[in-house]
């Protein structure tokens, strides 16, 4: 709604919005200021000011071995992710382009793969992991998250290539190009910016994924989320460490995050809500 | 452009991602559904026999497995409570002219890109901690005494936890959907002479719907599977207090190695989470045409 | 050269047969415009010739040569889209180089077409932006010049001129007149506005269901309708058809009087009614007029200057050298 509001009425819904906003990242923000504590500072009482104490980082990445965690998680996400575009571009592509009248069912029952909860194959894929030697090895889990965010990786690459007009891909082929032609100068460029999307959300959602990720590695290919979950037992780190090695631990998704916000409510509806 | 060449090429192209989730989801479940009908323990695999719908009475005979149904419920409805009210709310109060309002947004969608296991430590140690947690420094401000919240109230503080966690999503989604409300349709009713609380009931609740429904349904699909806040904080106790269904089947199977119990519960929660699935697909479904 | 002869097309999807097997001729140079109802086929048509959608049946020549199972490429035909179908992501220059580019002219003999189109359709300012900057009007001379510079044997047009408001509408529907009377390549132009097909046309082929109801010039098409369907549809406002006692007098089961054929009198006439509204345009006034019993309003074309009001009674006088008769099936009685 376009209308002009008095400027009272502005500031006080400013005043409102922020405090509820930084209600709501109060605990991460606060996680953010212990990291940058002493562990003496970190248990004596609330405070807000740290002393910018960098040796939590320090000792986080010497004792902890962070870097190997950190390495795992980049290589699942990113991983994981690639290869469910190189399996889901085709075949959203075909769908989207060259859709046949089971096309709409096909979508609804890789949607319905979703909605199986991973519980319920815990069993089976423990077992073969055990059995088949994939059992805490990177590329066992990277298939896993493949397959798990492959439903929504075909779904938000749909409906961006739906937003493509057939009529674009056709004014192609009278001009001459060839199918060749027609993906590399048409379809690539238009769309580039819906695939970026597709991944920026799809790694978000492989760099949080913590149940797998728990189950099938111990130590090897241990990503950040099985890393931290360690710590729950109570000899794990302290307060400030605990608190920086979170920080590390989502700092990059955060701000990954916040540049694909809007994509996020596309991909995570199915595009249900836009 | 539906010329013979590209269709076949189209099936050619459709073809690996099908067959890759068929694969993924039959063989897996159908997995499932046979363990389920076995005595098959980790810790005695030779001892392996049919046990026909043993499984299936033993978890319906188990206290256990009544408490961790009854806990998936708490936990589920209470979280789309808070997250859906607090969403409508909050989500109205960021579309109002507001400085600052991209700043804002982000603040508030920060919490759902915190991974699981983080949120759930941040919130036992640095918030709900009995001696160093926010928490209880605000306790120990008015002179009160700090709760020990997963010793008293696991369930509840696990709640809060996810619930901050899909708060986000909730606020996010309706936000998205509240900002595609018809402006012009708002004045009408102005003009109409409807006060703001009838606005709010005839035309905004009505307008969000299907984004509550849509945020309801896929809250449910995710809480449903609640596993790693459980884990890192309460281990599912005290006792089976804050045990859902997916923890005590993770119990069975990891814990206790009863690979026949744990797949017949798995059978349990597929039945559960299809209930769901089947009000989530037609709501879904409907935008495809 | 740009003929085009089609023999015995057909398309069917599935088991929906949407156009019938049908023989058209299109010859060198020649405006013609297919025109119909919405969902009569003419599209299809059009994609059939360009090679957009496969022919279940029949032949497609162009030039005398056999074209069915060339690709929309090869067949040297160029198609402004509805939609404009520009390519976001390029520039105005490169949207009009692009077949060019996929046909691998050399790059000097490129920027000379695309300066001499963009001079003819005054784009010369505004080669450097995106489509996305530019108004309809703009965006639909970039299809157009997307389309000259490849040279083609015909241009096809889908419905170019329906996104646009009504006084560009009218201003661009002269420009590809003069387009096609200064190039003198065929072009076939598909359109559901009578209008545009009566204004530009040098042969109108009139689809209804998939079928040809009747092919000729504009005038043709006015003054000889081969059936009730294209008397209705060609001509504005439509002629009036009625039957009954007022028919079987002419022999006819229906017959169609167009609203400039009738005559309007205060005090005589044959028939009998009543105005119900009377829109006045100065230069005519359009007069619908109720209660004769012939049909429910009868349209009439008077001039700007007559002075009847709602609720006038009036007597109406068809011209008897311009009734059109049709008989049971709806076809013309000579």
């Amino acid at each position: 709604m376009a209308r002009a509001v008095s400027r009272n009425t502005k500031i006080g819904y400013t005043i409102a919005a922020w405090i509820v906003a930084l209600i709501i990242f109060f605990p991460i923000l606060y996680t953010i200021i212990t990291s940058l504590k002493t562990e003496q500072e970190a248990i004596a009482g609330f405070d807000l000011i740290p002393s910018f104490s960098l040796s939590s980082y320090e000792t986080v990445q010497s004792q902890n071995n962070y870097w190997r965690p950190f390495t795992n998680s980049v290589i699942l996400a990113v991983g994981s992710t690639l290869l469910a575009l190189i399996v889901a571009i085709p075949a959203a592509w075909a769908m989207a382009f060259s859709p046949t009248r089971r096309t709409k069912d096909i979508l609804m029952w890789m949607l319905s793969t979703k909605m199986m909860p991973a519980v319920a194959v815990l069993v089976p894929i423990y077992l073969i992991f055990l059995r088949t030697g994939l059992m805490d090895t990177r590329i066992g889990l990277v298939m896993i998250l493949m397959l798990m965010n492959l439903p929504i990786v075909v779904w938000m690459l749909y409906t961006y290539f739906r937003e493509i007009p057939g009529e674009i891909l056709e004014a192609a082929r009278m001009d001459g190009a060839t199918l060749k032609d027609e993906i590399l100068y048409v379809l690539t460029p238009m769309a580039v910016p819906g695939i970026a999307s597709t991944l920026l959300l799809n790694i978000i959602l492989a760099w949080n994924e913590a149940f797998w990720t728990i189950q099938l590695t111990t130590t090897n290919a241990a990503p950040l989320s099985a890393f931290i979950a360690s710590f729950s037992s109570p000899q794990g780190l302290f307060w400030a460490k605990l608190s920086a090695a979170s920080t590390m631990a989502i700092a990059p998704i955060l701000i990954l995050g916040w540049f694909s916000q809007k994509q996020l409510v596309r991909g995570l509806t199915f595009g249900a809500v836009k | 452009m539906a010329t013979r060449q590209t269709a076949s090429l189209a099936r050619l192209m459709r073809a690996p991602a099908i067959i890759l989730l068929l694969i993924w989801m039959l063989v897996p479940l159908g997995m499932t559904l046979y363990y389920s009908f076995l005595n098959y323990n980790l810790l005695n695999p030779a001892n392996t026999s049919w046990a026909g719908w043993f499984n299936y009475q033993y978890f319906y005979s188990d206290p256990a497995f009544f408490e961790s149904i009854w806990n998936t419920l708490v936990l589920v409805l209470g979280v789309l409570l808070i997250t859906v009210c607090g969403g409508i709310g909050i989500a109205m109060l960021i579309d109002k002219p507001i400085f600052g309002q991209g700043l804002v947004r982000i603040l508030v969608i920060s919490p759902f890109f915190v991974m699981p296991p983080v949120a759930a430590l941040i919130w036992k140690n640095m918030i709900m901690h009995p001696s160093y947690g926010v928490f209880a420094d605000i306790a120990k401000f008015f002179g009160a005494n700090p709760v020990d919240w997963f010793a008293q109230f696991p369930l509840l503080s696990i709640i809060l936890i996810v619930a901050w966690q899909w708060l986000p999503f909730a606020t996010l989604i309706l936000l998205t959907s509240l900002q595609s409300l018809d402006g012009e349709q708002m004045e009408a009713a102005e003009m109409d002479g409807a006060p703001a609380l009838s606005r709010f009931i005839y035309l905004t609740l009505p307008h969000m719907a299907r984004a509550i429904t849509v945020v309801i349904l896929i809250q449910t699909i995710f809480l449903l599977g609640i596993y790693a806040e459980i884990l890192v904080t309460t281990n599912g106790g005290p006792g089976f207090a804050s045990t859902n269904l997916t923890y005590l089947i993770y119990r069975a199977a990891r814990l206790n190695f009863d690979i026949g119990g744990a797949a017949a519960g798995g059978i349990i929660a597929v039945i559960l989470a299809n209930f769901v699935a089947i009000f989530l697909m037609r709501a879904v479904g409907k935008n495809l045409d | 050269m740009g003929r085009i002869t089609l023999e015995g097309v057909a398309k069917r999807f599935g088991d929906v047969e949407v156009i019938p097997p049908l023989n058209l001729d299109i010859e060198d140079g020649e405006f013609v415009v297919f025109v119909g109802p919405s969902g009569c086929g003419k599209s299809t048509l059009l994609r059939l010739i360009a090679g957009l959608e496969d022919v279940s049946d029949g032949r497609i020549l162009i030039d005398g040569t056999d074209a069915t199972d060339a690709s929309p490429a090869k067949r040297g035909l160029a198609m402004v889209f509805q939609s404009y179908a520009l390519y976001p992501h390029m520039s105005v220059r490169k949207n009009i180089a692009f077949p060019m580019k996929m046909a691998g002219i050399p790059a000097d003999e490129q920027n000379r077409r695309i300066e001499a189109a963009a001079k003819a359709l005054n784009l010369t300012n505004y080669l450097d932006r995106r489509p996305g900057q530019l108004s309809g009007g703009q965006r639909q001379r970039v299809a157009i010049g997307r389309a000259i510079v490849r040279e083609p044997s015909a241009f096809l047009f889908d419905e170019p001129l329906s996104n646009l408001d009504a006084a560009l509408r009218v201003g661009m529907r002269l420009e590809i007149s003069e387009l096609h009377n200064r190039l003198k390549t065929t072009m076939i132009y598909v359109t559901h506005d009578q209008v545009e097909a009566m204004t530009m046309a040098d042969k109108i082929v009139v689809l209804h269901a998939g079928r040809i109801e009747q092919v000729g010039s504009p005038l043709d098409l006015y003054n000889a309708p081969k059936n009730a369907f294209v008397a209705g549809f060609i001509g504005s406002p439509r002629m009036n058809l009625f039957s009954g006692p007022a028919a079987a007098e002419y022999g006819a089961e229906t017959i169609g009087v167009r609203p400039e054929h009738i005559s309007v009198s205060p005090d005589s006439g044959k028939w009998k009614g009543r105005i119900g509204v009377s829109e006045h345009l100065g230069s005519d006034t359009f007069l619908y007029v109720e209660d004769t019993g012939l049909a429910e309003t009868i349209t009439v074309r008077s001039d700007g200057e007559v002075n009847l009001r709602h609720g006038d009674t009036v007597w109406l006088t068809p011209n008897e050298d311009k009734i059109h008769r049709f008989d049971k099936a709806g076809d013309r009685i000579a």
